[in-house]
């Protein structure tokens, strides 16, 4: 088990490596000369060409492209990810400053659609073809057709405008979360019953049930013992890959209800320019998606017995 | 009285094909302490007359008849209450060991876990009487093997656990439903011989499923022969080994003779088509005109117009 968390921490650094390599790059394609708006944030719109250039040694961007490559990333590997254009700020600063309420945010609409998924999901695969079956797999279709913006005005309207029951916006107590949550989690909640549901099924007609039902088990342990634990089995592996795209989905969540996290961030400095806060929060993004895909695995390895054994031999 | 009755059961199976009759009309006694196989090719519905004894038949499984178990008719048994005979007082061990137990969770505990359903008692109880249950299965270091998951036992390891499932409770009637056909051969004998041993030693009646009339003939007082969802000849297996009167028996206990294997010609009839008349007529060397044409009734234990 060691071994193996161990190479595919090892196989993580390349993949971050390339990640770098492409973020780094795809900033050089983006139009617009980054030295020359730097210096019109810092000195105003009446720069001299003279300014320009001097910025832009500053910064080393006069220096060939892959030395500016090395040059960032030795720095990124210390902790530097470089200063944010418009608040001069040091850009992990800025990420870690908003990183709590963005971590909070994905949990909230993970626990949601997890609150949702894993009854609705048990519920339509014992009822198999029910009325509740076919209600939740319509409210499933629902949900994973709807998009994430759609939905979050929607929520504002209703909650917030008309009824007055929950703020439109910022982040505060517990109130302030349970819009974005369902709007971030609704998506997940119904990809995850469905899956559930089908992960279910399939369990149920195995014949270690049988069994179980033939030893005289409620049909409370059949299903929450011996099925669920089985059938949870895939839906770790999607809810985990989901845990990224919540973060994701954050990004367009957190704009819409003015969450101050690091979608929000990475927004707000697209639209500026900012490129050393997007080239951080890309990266950052990059290294969730492959911790939660390690964690995944391990997870994985520790609900299945068979696969932590096939591992310890490799 | 018998210890199970089972009296005139249909099992059928709506289907878009047509209706599946997979027991018609089957009766069957087996006597406290006495042992019966049931005996026929694959797919001629014996498997369904044992999981309806267990009421183990997916839902869309039309039943009618009555199986009586020590004078309660299971059929008409609430949820719970069959639920309370199952593993305690009727137990189950099925074909493929492999996929009948549940892959996640230790053999202790599921062994463990039929002691405690049923009596209440604590983990580390049930826990002690899982590792007696293995050592009488012959499961070698018990106190180790039972941490373990199925998968990391044999075939024949994950029979015995099976068994030591299906006996935790002593139950008064084991239903073994081809328990060694997925096995290797040698395996199969040992398996036979723990069976029987462990029945003898609890007082279990034995209620055995199996293609196979040699193994029959190991275990059993009794034999019930059925065919395309019907007992076609039945009686002391002794006899019917001796002298068996239905074709089909014939051709069973011709099919493992000592000069080689001798195959019955044709194939179990399609349970949604039945044949008019007797049903093994299209197989059988001696039809005669009547069995074309006229059902046979069960008349002196056997089903078949040679025997009026």
């Amino acid at each position: 088990m060691l071994t193996y968390i161990i190479r595919r921490i090892g196989v993580m650094v390349f993949i971050l490596l390339g990640v770098s390599v492409i973020t780094f790059s795809m900033m050089h394609f983006v139009p617009g000369d980054p030295a020359e708006v730097i210096a019109i944030e810092r000195y105003g719109e009446e720069v001299t060409a003279e300014t320009i250039e001097h910025v832009r040694r500053e910064l080393g961007l006069d220096q060939p492209v892959y030395i500016q490559y090395f040059r960032w990333l030795t720095n990124v590997l210390q902790g530097d990810l470089g200063y944010s254009a418009r608040t001069d700020r040091p850009v992990l600063d800025e990420i870690l400053t908003r990183l709590p309420a963005t971590i909070q945010l994905a949990l909230a609409g993970m626990l949601v659609s997890l609150i949702i998924a894993i009854p609705v999901g048990i519920i339509s695969a014992t009822k198999q073809y029910s009325i509740v079956d076919n209600v939740s797999m319509f409210g499933a279709l629902l949900g994973v057709s709807m998009p994430n913006f759609w939905l979050g005005l929607l929520l504002i309207l209703l909650f917030s405008v008309h009824l007055g029951w929950l703020p439109v916006f910022g982040r505060g107590g517990i109130e302030h979360l349970i819009l974005p949550a369902i709007t971030l989690g609704t998506g997940m909640a119904a990809i995850t019953t469905r899956l559930m549901r089908s992960s279910m099924l399939e369990v149920l007609m195995q014949n270690y049930i049988r069994t179980a039902r033939a030893k005289g088990l409620t049909e409370k342990l059949v299903i929450g013992k011996h099925a669920l634990k089985n059938a949870v089995i895939p839906v770790v592996t999607i809810v985990g890959l989901q845990f990224a795209h919540l973060l994701e989905g954050a990004v367009i969540v957190e704009t819409i209800f003015a969450w101050p996290g690091i979608g929000r961030l990475m927004v707000g400095s697209i639209f500026a320019r900012d490129f050393a806060v997007v080239q951080g929060c890309v990266l950052f993004f990059a290294l969730i998606f492959v911790l939660s895909n390690l964690i995944v695995d391990i997870s994985y390895a520790y609900l299945d017995p068979r696969i932590r054994y096939a591992r310890r031999r490799v | 009285m018998g210890l199970l009755q089972i009296n005139n059961l249909h099992v059928n199976f709506p289907t878009k094909a047509g209706v599946v009759r997979a027991s018609d009309g089957v009766s069957l006694e087996i006597k406290q302490g006495e042992s019966l196989a049931l005996v026929g090719e694959s797919g001629c519905g014996k498997t369904i007359v044992a999981l309806s004894i267990m009421r183990l038949l997916p839902e869309d499984a039309r039943i009618s008849g009555e199986i009586r178990f020590e004078g309660k008719n299971l059929l008409s048994l609430g949820k719970e209450e069959i639920r309370e005979i199952r593993g305690r007082e009727i137990a189950m061990i099925f074909e493929q060991p492999a996929t009948c137990l549940n892959p996640v969770f230790t053999v202790g505990d599921q062994i463990s876990e039929a002691v405690r359903v049923h009596n209440n008692c604590s983990r580390k109880e049930s826990k002690e009487r899982a590792i007696e249950l293995m050592e009488m299965v012959g499961i070698p270091s018990p106190q180790k093997r039972c941490g373990q998951y199925p998968h990391e036992f044999s075939g024949g390891m994950q029979q015995r656990v099976m068994i030591a499932i299906a006996l935790a409770l002593s139950p008064s009637l084991l239903i073994a439903d081809e328990p060694t056909t997925s096995l290797d051969v040698t395996i199969q004998a040992q398996i036979m011989e723990l069976l029987k041993d462990l029945i003898a030693k609890f007082k279990t009646s034995l209620f055995l499923i199996t293609h196979n009339l040699g193994v029959a003939a190991e275990m059993c007082d009794n034999v019930a022969v059925m065919y395309a969802g019907e007992i076609v000849e039945r009686g002391r297996l002794s006899e019917v080994f001796e002298y068996p009167r239905h074709p089909y028996t014939k051709a069973l206990l011709g099919a493992i003779s000592n000069d080689g294997l001798r195959p019955i010609k044709g194939s179990v009839p399609e349970l949604t088509r039945l044949p008019n008349g007797c049903r093994f007529h299209p197989r059988c060397p001696q039809a005669e005109n009547v069995c074309r044409k006229v059902r046979p009734e069960m008349r002196f234990k056997v089903r078949c117009h040679l025997w009026d």
